[in-house]
Formats: structure tokens, C-alpha cells, sequence
């Protein structure tokens, strides 16, 4: 009873190799091609395209999901059910060879499924919530921009092709979140979400650098295969450079403070990149990379911390907001958490991860369209404080609202239960005290969420209303928002036991995802269940109770941990004093130096002129004598620095 | 009777260096003798075919490998650098020759004149504008062919001189804010001789230390050179002192820190095609020496100059990265991206082997067409008084003409290398084989500064597409025939360079063997 099968890696003996495609799925380029074109149809056609640039995105992503599904039932007869399609040589110059090349196996297949099945269906829902915007054309053709981008993310059979998209989907999201650049607030996101995301591509960029150095490739199969032959330190500084790029795309620790302020955006695109897929890229990384994770212990244990750390952190700061889509923002952290966990637990856990991760892309995006919902009938209002009592306005939002509830919580028989529960018994299924430690946190994390999902449920449908005073009859969204609201809202409920037992199935074909083995858990089967299940019921009851009569609509005083929650657990005061202060202190200093310091050395007239008035004036400072001055002490410290060379004081 | 037999020489490997300096002279007859409403239909046209005629000359010689005529060298860098210098000077000289933009062209031919009086405007009417500025352009191209191609330092510090003078005269030209260029030439001109006395000087160090050479006399060649730093027995101060000094004046030219001080004063002073000039081919001939001297010469203390330079280039990248995050002119900003740019290709001059080689020759053609095309956008927003080069006049320029702000838009992207644009690949082809040099610390520092340096790109892309046009907002100028061909040049080689850079590359790669 108290064991369950999980699938391992692949012994290191076996070869990954990709067929090539031919028929059908040599067109697969396509996928990324036909978002792209209607991008830039949208942008270069201008105004003219107004009228009707809003349904070319929307046939564009519905057309690739439909393409997406035609290749997916394309795989099945395969026999590794992977191929890979080889575009052009993208560079070959000496021993560096990077393929232009496109990779569609099981785990790419999920993927396009996941980004053009609930991209179509936020599409659909931006039709109308952006109806009124004049930049909806502009809006649409950055949503296109962006499903091509994360399409070649997931499609590329290399580590570059992964890193074009992942530069591109960051230009898009930085883009969107910016969209309504003209409020304060949304430009700053855009700019954090913008400087934070370097941290993690830096990350990533360095790490594709060492592969080339020590594998001399980038190709997926080729990297996978040379991986055994690396030293185990070369492997963990990979492998902490590949975590950092996907902690950054992820919002996971240390880099997680951008993407709840990335709510500023639109709704829409909280839906789809900040919850549904973007954001995920992080978890497809360590995915596509689970043959570098799983050759080292030690970087498994850094995921699984990370994971841990990330999903309480955001559980126990989504309970202490009063912003709806912040909430909801905190909670994708948390979920993502879960994801980063199951990946790093190994083996079985990737698939795990995998079907979370589908399944979280399904009821996130719903309850963010369903937000959308509530936002559109109340006037742009956000806080939960303010809401209450709209179940009987909103039927339909209210409804699926409540499945993406039940959904997230994980109450059996809805789909979190079968995404999530499995994840909690593979954190169990560690060896020694760290079962105990991880597999507590994920049950304490759904404990937490039950309690601050169901905290935001009632608050915002039951109960009595604490609405403005302008607001007098909540309507509710017209049917091209309702629709996408309820084919979400049938994923969310059942798609968990779909996907719990189809997927699993499908990714033993990914590289690093076959070959099975056993692994007990230190608690019985049955205790872990009913362990996470009375959590669970007992933070969503604690929730219903403590807030079945509404709230205060203004701040309360609050213990430390509420106080600390409310202010992100002052990430961003850590963020603050540790890069940006320093930061901006060195800019200061440098160009004080360039505008005063070396002329004040030099003629102390010239100390008082400068900073930052015209351009004529500040040219003046320029002297031609400081700039004398300055070359020659490089040139005295450069002959210098040779000659100490010469004289071996450096060796 | 004494029979006096010259060496035979192959003209045909000199053509190019000889068809410019003559088209050169031509000019300047030209501007002597033909009427003044003549001289810049015949200037423009004769300039554009001597780089045409120069550069049929280098592909034909494409096949003369490794040889030496004297002090010039003919051998794959030294083709590959002049067709680099010719191409790029092509799509320069587009750009200096556009009269449509604005009438009689950016250069003033009379600097007493003032700008907008009505002697000025007489002058440019009648006279087409000043037609000096080609003969100097194409002597500074000679120069250049020179410079790339040189076999010794003597040589090459007469090519940097030939190609310096007019440089200098180049940057007094603009028409418009002329206080600011000619103090821009006069500060490139004191700083440039100051530097070209620090190579002189290291080159006489470098006479002195070959002397030490039992077998053979003392020289400056680098044939010379390379044996004695193998085997010389002078003192070794001598070397190292002459290897700085010739350094510094190189790194001056390349805009290296500490020796960058001048770039951002002369960039924006000159006039906006000459700086595009400057940027592009200067860039090229500067590090084409740069990796001679360091290839060739001097190869065989590689693991003495490399944590030197290494330093220089680290402070390079850094200096150009963290200033220009400040700037609020354009051409300031794109000065600084140029110096934090000299930092990358020092990168690649660093990089052990062929493939260090061919990478920064690669880089330096990418970066050439991508920054002609970046001052090609810059000589098109404009209001009554010339270029708006303040960048707060650059906020919401997408909205009043989008398909220049999507050019200046790609551009800057190339710049901050995002992939599928030759701003990705160039990083790539530098910092690839300095990494596997064992240079690790420098690909590092020039992915985080590249990283910094991408702010105050998207920092102008933000603006010009998120603000709202202001009043203050200029319109772009229709651009005339010839700034449109450079534009079209740069964008396209930009695209294609980043995303079939193979053919460019296997060039590079191909030619990247020096005769030594």
C-alpha cells in the first residue's frame, strides 16, 4: 500500500536521439510562424487594421491550436514519438554549430496545447474586455507576439532557439505590462519585471556559454548525451546558472517580487502570461533539462528548497492581501512553488509537475478571467474589501469562479487533487528527515492556500457588500467573456483526472522520462491523504468562518506576521538596500567623477560648473586638459601595469 | 656599370590603396578647377567609384594569399579589413553625400559664415555645399587600406597619420552648431597627436629592444619583432615599455578607457554622417591594427599583454555601459554604446587562434552597418534647427512616424543583441572562443555589462513608443535617395547578419591567416 510507481531518468547508458521529421510534421514550423505573421500584419498595417486586427489574433492562435492538436495526434505513431525538423544552420563557424532547428515531442506537444488552447481562449475573452481601449489592435499584436515567442520557447531543440524565445516572451511581457504606460505604477512594473528577468537571463546566458565551452554544443540530444561525461562541479554550477534563468521567468525565490507588481497589466495578460504560461517556462527548463537536474543530488535538493521556500512564502503572503489579482498573483508564486518542488523531487515528480502545471494553467486562468469579470461590473475596483455579496449579480462569474476554487484547493474529486496530492506524496516519498520536512511544507502550503483562496471567494461573492458608493447594479460580462469563463471553468473541474492519467503516459516518451522504478513514502498512502485533505478542509472552513460576515474596509492594525506578509515578507526592502541602492550610488558616483571630479582635480574653477544643465554648457567641462590628464594617467598606469607584468609581480 | 634592378612589385595587390589615394588627388584638383555648382555632382559619383573600383580590386585579389610588397602586407585580415573599410565607407559616403535633407548638405564650406544667414544660404544654393569633404573622406579611407595592411610600425604610424588629418579637418565641418564641431575637432586633433606620440615613442623602444638580435639588423617590421621577442637579448623593459606605448595609440583610435575621453565631445560635435564615418570604418582600421600588432608581432608575449589589455577592456565595457545609462543626447548614447562595443572586440582580439580572429572581424563589419544605420536615423529627426539630438525630443517619435522609429526600434535591439539580429552573433563569434581561450572573466564581464548596457537602449525604445508626442516632438524628414540606400543597407545587413551569419563568418573564418 505504501508504495507508488514513479518513473525515473533514463540510465545514463542510453542515447537520447530525435527522428526527423517528414509528412505531416515537417510543417511545424508553422506553429510559431503563423502568430508571427499576424503580429507583425497587426503592427505594420497601423490604424487601418482596427477594425478587425482584434479577430486576425484570435484566428491566428485558434488556427495554431488547431495545427498544434493535428500534430499531437501526429505523434502517436511514432516510435519515440519525438522528431525534430532542422531549419537552416543557424551558425557553423569552426567547432560551434547551432542549429536553427525545431523539437516537437510529448513534453512540447502538452505545451502547445497548454499556450494555443488557453491562449485562444483568452483571446477570445480580450475581445471584448478591451473593447473599449484604443491601443486593442496594438494589444492584440503584442498578445501574438507573445504566443510565438513562448511557442519557439517550448519548440526549439537547443538551448539558443530556448533562449530567443525567452528573450522574446520577456520583450512581450515587458510590453504588455507596460501597456498602459501612461499609469505610473504600470510602467514601474514594467521596468521591475523588466530588470529583474535580466538577473535571471544573465543566468541562462552564462550557463548556454559553459555548455558551449565544456560540451561544445547546444543541442538538446548532444547536451543530454555528454552531460555524464562532465566533473560533478561543472554540472552543479550549470545546473544553479539554468535554476537562476527559470527562478527569474518563474517569480520563484530570490527573484520573485516582479510578478505580482505585473499585475498592473491588462487582465488578459495576467491570465496568460503571468499565470497560465509564461510564467511556467521556469518549470519547462528544468523539465527539458532533467537529465542535468537529475545527475546531481546536491542541485536537487537547491529545486526542491527553492520550491519550498517559494510556495510558503507565497501562500502565507497571499493571505494577508486585499488586491484581488495581487492574490491571485501570490498564488501562482505559491502554485509554481508546487511545480518547482515536483521537478526537483525527480523521477516521477517531472511529469507530476507537468500535469500541475496543465491543470494550474487551466483554473489560474480562469480566476483571473473571472477577476477580469468582476473588475469589468465593478468599475475597475480591485480590493476585496470592497466587494462582497456578487454572487447574485454575477451567476456565471460567481459559478466558475467556484470551480477554479475548488479546482485550487485540491478537493477531491476536482483537478487539484489529482495535480497537486500526487506532488505531496512524492515529497514524502524523500529519504530521511527531509520527507518530513518538504512533504510538511507542501501539506502546510495547501492548508495555506485552502485558507486564502477561500478568504478571497467570500469576500468578493458572499456576504455583505461593501461596495462604493458609485457602483449600484453589478452587471454582468457580456458572452464573449462568459464563454471562455465556462470552458475554463469544465478544464478546471475535470481536467485534473484526465490529465492525471493520460499525461504521465505520454511524457515516458521525453528524453530523461522513461524508465520506472519504486520509491516509498514514509507515511502510509492513505495517512498522506487524509492529512492533506483535513488541511485543506480545515483552512478553507477556518476561511468561510472568519470571513462569512465581510471585513473591515480599511486597514487593521496586525501582529508582525500579518505586517510582514502585507509587506511582501520585505523582499522588496531586501531587493532595495541590497542592488538597487548600491546601484544607483555607483551611477552617482561615476558620473560625479566624469562631470566634476577629474576637472576638479585638475582646475577647481571647473569643480562648480557641470551636472546637468544644457548640452552646450556641459560640453564647456570638457576640457581638453583633463582629458590630457586622464590619458596620460592610463597611459603611466598601463605602462606600469606591464612593466609589474614583466617583473612577474602579477604572476 | 652598375645595373639597377627595382624589386618587383605587385600592383595589382596595391590597386586599392593606389586607386584612393589617387581619387583623392583627383579631388582636390577637382575642387580647385571645376565650377563650383559642378563640384558635387562630380565629387560624390567619383568618390563612390574609386571605393567601387578599390573594392573589385580587393576581391580579385582574393586569391593573392600572404604576401609581402615592402612594408605592406597582402594576406586574408588585410583583404577581408579593406573590403570591410570600403564597404562601409560606401554606405558612409550615402550618407555624407545627401543634399535632400537639407539644402547644400551638412558641411559648411566657409566657417565665418554663420549658419542660416543669408550668405549661408546663398552659398548653399548656388554652390551644392562643400565639396571638400569627399577628397578628405577618400584620403581617410586610404589611409585606412594603409593602415590594416601595414608591415611594420613605421608604416603604420604614417597610415594613422594619413588617415587622422582628415579625420580631425572632417569634424570641423558641420554646418549646423559649429562652435560644438570645431571645438570637437579641436580636442580630437590636440588628443590625437598626444596619443600618436605615445606610439612613436613605443615604437622607438621597440627599435631599441630588436636590436638585440645577433643574426639580423634591428627593424620595426613585425617579421623583426615577432623573432625578437623570441630571442632578443636587450632588456626586456624595452619591450614591454614600446608593447605599452604602441598600445596606447592604438587604443586611443579604438576608443578604448581610459584612452575613450575624446569619443562622446567628438562624436556629437562632428557632423552626424562623419560620425557615422568615424564609428564604422575607424573602428574597423583601428582594431584590424590591433590585431595585427597583437597576432602577429607581439604574439609571442600573449600571456604578458592578455591580463593588461583584459583589464582595459573590463573597464571598457564598463565605462561605456554605466555612462551611457545616464546620457540624455542620442549621439552621446550611441558614443558610449561605441566605447562599450571597444570593449567587446578586445574581447575578441584577446581570444587566442583563428577563431578570435575571424570572430572580432566579424563583429567589426556587423557593428559598422548596424551604427551607419543607427546615425542615418539620427541625421532624419530633425526640426527647424537642424538634428534634434536631445532625447527627451525623441519621446513618442513612434507615434508620429513609425516606420523610422521601427528602424532606430531594430537597431537599438541589434545593439543590445538580442537574438536574430547580428548584434547576437557578433557577441557570440567574440565571446565564444574567448571562453574557450580560458578567458572566461571577460565573457562574464561582457555579458553583465551588456545586460546593463541593454537599459538605456530599451530606455529610448520605451520612449519613443510609450510616450506621448509632445510638442516639442520633431518630425522625421523624408530622408532623399541616398540616406534611404544606406538605411536599407544597414537594416538588412543587420537582419541578415543575425540570421544567416554563416556565409560572413566562414568569410572571416577563411581569411583569418596572417603572413608573418
Amino acid at each position: 500500500m505504501d508504495e507508488i510507481l514513479t518513473y525515473a531518468q533514463a540510465a545514463p547508458a542510453e542515447t537520447v536521439s530525435y527522428a526527423t521529421a517528414d509528412g505531416l510534421l515537417s510543417s511545424v514550423w508553422l506553429l510559431v510562424a503563423i502568430p508571427l505573421l499576424s503580429a507583425a500584419v497587426l503592427l505594420l498595417l497601423g490604424r487601418r487594421a482596427d477594425r478587425w486586427g482584434h479577430w486576425l489574433g484570435v484566428a491566428a492562435v485558434g488556427a495554431a491550436f488547431v495545427l498544434g492538436l493535428t500534430y499531437f495526434l501526429g505523434l502517436r505513431g511514432l516510435e519515440n514519438k519525438s522528431v525534430q525538423l532542422s531549419l537552416w544552420d543557424f551558425i557553423a563557424v569552426g567547432g560551434l554549430h547551432v542549429d536553427f532547428g525545431l523539437l516537437f515531442d510529448p513534453l512540447a506537444g502538452v505545451f502547445v496545447l497548454l499556450i494555443t488552447g488557453v491562449g485562444f481562449l483568452i483571446h477570445l475573452y480580450a475581445v471584448e474586455y478591451m473593447a473599449h481601449d484604443p491601443g486593442r489592435r496594438r494589444f492584440f499584436a503584442y498578445f501574438n507576439l507573445f504566443v510565438a515567442a513562448m511557442l519557439l520557447l517550448v519548440l526549439g531543440n537547443n538551448y539558443v532557439m530556448l533562449y530567443f524565445g525567452w528573450e522574446g516572451v520577456g520583450l512581450a511581457s515587458y510590453l504588455l505590462i507596460s501597456f498602459w504606460n501612461t499609469r505610473p505604477a504600470a510602467a514601474t512594473a514594467g521596468k521591475k519585471a523588466f530588470l529583474m528577468n535580466r538577473v535571471g537571463d544573465a543566468g541562462l546566458a552564462i550557463a548556454i556559454f559553459i555548455m558551449f565551452a565544456t560540451l561544445g554544443t547546444t543541442q538538446y540530444d548532444e547536451v543530454f548525451n555528454g552531460v555524464g561525461a562532465l566533473a560533478g562541479g561543472t554540472v552543479l554550477v550549470l545546473g544553479l546558472l539554468l535554476l537562476l534563468g527559470a527562478a527569474g521567468k518563474s517569480g520563484q525565490f530570490p527573484l520573485q517580487a516582479w510578478l505580482p507588481d505585473a499585475m498592473e497589466g491588462p487582465t488578459p495578460v495576467s491570465a496568460l502570461i503571468h499565470a497560465a504560461t509564461m510564467v511556467t517556462a521556469g518549470v519547462y527548463l528544468i523539465a527539458r533539462s532533467n537529465i542535468i537536474f537529475s545527475a546531481n543530488t546536491t542541485l536537487q535538493l537547491v529545486v526542491v528548497s527553492v520550491g519550498a521556500l517559494t510556495l510558503l512564502m507565497g501562500a502565507i503572503i497571499g493571505c494577508a492581501k486585499d488586491d484581488i489579482k495581487r492574490v491571485l498573483a501570490w498564488s501562482t508564486v505559491s502554485q509554481i512553488g508546487y511545480m518547482f518542488l515536483g521537478v526537483g523531487l525527480g523521477g516521477a515528480a517531472y511529469a507530476l509537475a507537468i500535469v500541475h502545471l496543465l491543470a494550474h494553467g487551466f483554473f489560474k486562468a480562469n480566476m483571473f478571467l473571472g477577476a477580469g469579470s468582476v473588475m469589468h461590473g465593478m468599475k475597475d475596483q480591485v480590493d476585496i474589501r470592497r466587494f462582497g455579496g456578487l454572487s447574485k449579480y454575477m451567476k456565471i462569474t460567481w459559478l466558475t469562479f467556484a470551480a477554479g476554487w475548488v479546482a485550487i484547493i485540491g478537493i477531491i474529486p476536482f483537478s487539484g487533487y489529482f495535480s497537486k496530492e500526487p506532488i505531496v506524496e512524492a515529497a514524502f516519498a524523500r529519504e530521511g528527515w527531509t520527507a518530513w520536512l518538504f512533504g510538511g511544507a507542501a501539506v502546510l502550503g495547501a492548508g495555506l492556500t485552502a485558507f486564502y483562496m477561500t478568504r478571497l471567494f467570500v469576500l468578493t461573492f458572499h456576504g455583505p457588500k461593501r461596495w462604493t458608493t458609485d457602483i449600484e447594479h453589478p452587471h454582468e460580462s457580456p458572452p464573449l467573456m462568459t464563454i471562455p469563463l465556462i470552458l475554463l471553468a469544465v478544464g478546471s473541474l475535470g481536467g485534473g483526472a484526465l490529465l492525471a492519467t493520460s499525461v504521465p503516459d505520454w511524457l515516458t516518451a521525453t528524453a530523461g522520462l522513461a524508465a520506472t522504478e519504486e520509491h516509498h513514502t514514509v507515511l502510509p498512502h492513505l495517512a498522506i491523504f487524509f492529512l492533506a485533505q483535513g488541511v485543506t478542509v480545515l483552512g478553507a472552513v477556518l476561511g468561510w468562518y472568519l470571513f462569512r460576515n465581510g471585513t473591515a474596509i480599511e486597514p487593521q492594525p496586525a501582529g508582525v506576521v500579518v505586517t510582514a506578509a502585507r509587506k511582501n515578507l520585505y523582499s522588496d526592502t531586501v531587493n532595495e538596500a541590497v542592488f538597487e541602492k548600491p546601484g544607483i550610488f555607483l551611477t552617482r558616483a561615476l558620473v560625479y567623477l566624469d562631470n566634476r571630479g577629474i576637472d576638479g582635480l585638475v582646475n577647481g574653477l571647473a569643480a562648480g560648473v557641470g551636472g546637468g544643465s544644457g548640452r552646450l554648457r556641459r560640453l564647456q567641462t570638457g576640457f581638453v586638459r583633463s582629458y590630457a590628464t586622464s590619458i596620460l594617467t592610463g597611459a603611466l598606469l598601463v605602462v606600469a601595469a606591464f612593466l609589474a607584468v614583466q617583473a612577474g609581480w602579477l604572476a | 656599370m652598375n645595373e639597377f634592378e627595382l624589386p618587383p612589385i605587385d600592383y595589382a595587390a596595391l590597386a586599392p590603396i593606389l586607386i584612393m589615394m589617387g581619387a583623392a588627388v583627383v579631388g582636390v584638383l577637382v575642387e580647385a578647377f571645376v565650377p563650383r555648382r559642378l563640384r558635387h555632382p562630380i565629387q560624390l559619383p567619383l568618390a563612390l567609384l574609386a571605393v567601387l573600383a578599390a573594392l573589385t580590386m580587393v576581391v580579385l585579389n582574393l586569391d593573392k594569399r600572404l604576401i609581402t610588397i615592402g612594408v605592406i602586407a597582402i594576406d586574408g585580415p588585410t583583404l577581408f579589413l579593406q573590403g570591410a573599410i570600403l564597404v562601409l565607407s560606401a554606405v558612409a559616403l550615402l550618407l555624407i553625400g545627401e543634399r535632400a535633407i537639407e539644402r547644400g548638405g551638412a558641411f559648411v564650406a566657409q566657417a565665418a559664415i554663420t549658419a542660416d544667414s543669408p550668405d549661408d544660404r546663398r552659398q548653399a544654393e548656388r554652390a551644392g555645399g562643400a565639396g571638400e569633404v569627399y577628397p578628405l573622406v577618400t584620403f581617410a579611407v586610404g589611409g585606412m587600406l594603409v593602415f590594416v595592411s601595414a608591415n611594420d610600425l613605421l608604416t603604420m604610424f604614417i597610415a594613422l597619420e594619413v588617415f587622422s588629418l582628415p579625420l580631425y579637418l572632417l569634424c570641423a565641418l558641420a554646418r549646423r552648431r559649429r562652435l560644438l564641431s570645431q571645438e570637437a575637432a579641436m580636442k580630437y586633433f590636440l588628443l590625437g597627436a598626444y596619443a600618436s606620440a605615445f606610439f612613436l615613442f613605443g615604437l622607438a623602444l621597440i627599435y631599441g629592444f630588436t636590436g638585440g638580435l645577433g643574426d639580423r639588423p634591428a627593424g620595426v617590421d613585425f617579421a623583426t619583432i615577432h623573432s625578437a621577442v623570441a630571442n632578443s637579448t636587450q632588456s626586456p623593459v624595452l619591450l614591454f615599455a614600446g608593447m605599452a606605448l604602441v598600445s596606447i595609440g592604438l587604443l586611443f583610435k579604438a576608443a578604448a578607457a581610459p584612452f575613450h575621453v575624446w569619443t562622446p565631445d567628438v562624436y556629437q560635435g562632428a557632423p552626424t554622417p562623419v560620425t557615422g564615418f568615424m564609428a564604422a570604418c575607424t573602428k574597423v582600421a583601428a582594431f584590424g591594427a590591433l590585431l595585427r600588432v597583437f597576432h602577429v608581432a607581439f604574439e609571442g608575449a600573449r600571456w604578458d599583454f592578455t591580463p593588461v589589455l583584459g583589464v582595459v577592456a573590463v573597464l571598457t565595457m564598463l565605462i561605456g555601459a554605466v555612462f551611457a545609462v545616464t546620457q540624455t543626447d542620442i549621439k552621446r548614447l550611441l558614443a558610449y554604446s561605441s566605447i562599450a562595443n571597444a570593449g567587446y572586440l578586445l574581447v575578441g582580439v584577446l581570444a587566442p587562434g583563428r577563431d578570435g580572429l575571424s570572430g572580432t572581424m566579424f563583429y567589426l563589419v556587423a557593428y559598422g552597418f548596424a551604427v551607419l544605420a543607427a546615425f542615418a536615423v539620427v541625421t532624419l529627426v530633425r526640426d527647424a534647427d537642424g538634428e534634434a539630438t536631445h532625447l527627451s525630443r525623441w519621446a513618442g517619435l513612434g507615434r508620429r512616424s513609425p516606420l523610422y522609429a521601427s528602424v532606430f526600434t531594430f537597431i537599438l535591439l541589434a545593439f543590445a543583441g538580442i537574438p536574430l539580429t547580428s548584434g547576437f552573433t557578433s557577441k557570440f563569434a567574440v565571446f565564444a572562443p574567448a571562453l574557450d581561450g580560458g578567458q572566461a572573466w571577460l565573457v562574464i564581464a561582457g555579458v553583465l555589462t551588456s545586460m546593463v548596457l541593454a537599459f538605456p537602449y530599451l530606455r529610448v525604445v520605451v520612449m519613443m513608443w510609450l510616450s506621448e508626442p509632445g510638442d516639442a516632438t520633431p518630425t522625421v524628414t523624408v530622408p532623399g535617395g541616398l540616406t534611404s540606400a544606406a538605411l536599407v543597407i544597414g537594416v538588412i545587413a543587420t537582419l541578415v547578419l543575425g540570421v544567416a551569419p554563416a556565409p560572413l563568418l566562414d568569410l572571416a573564418n577563411g581569411a583569418a591567416d596572417f603572413v608573418r
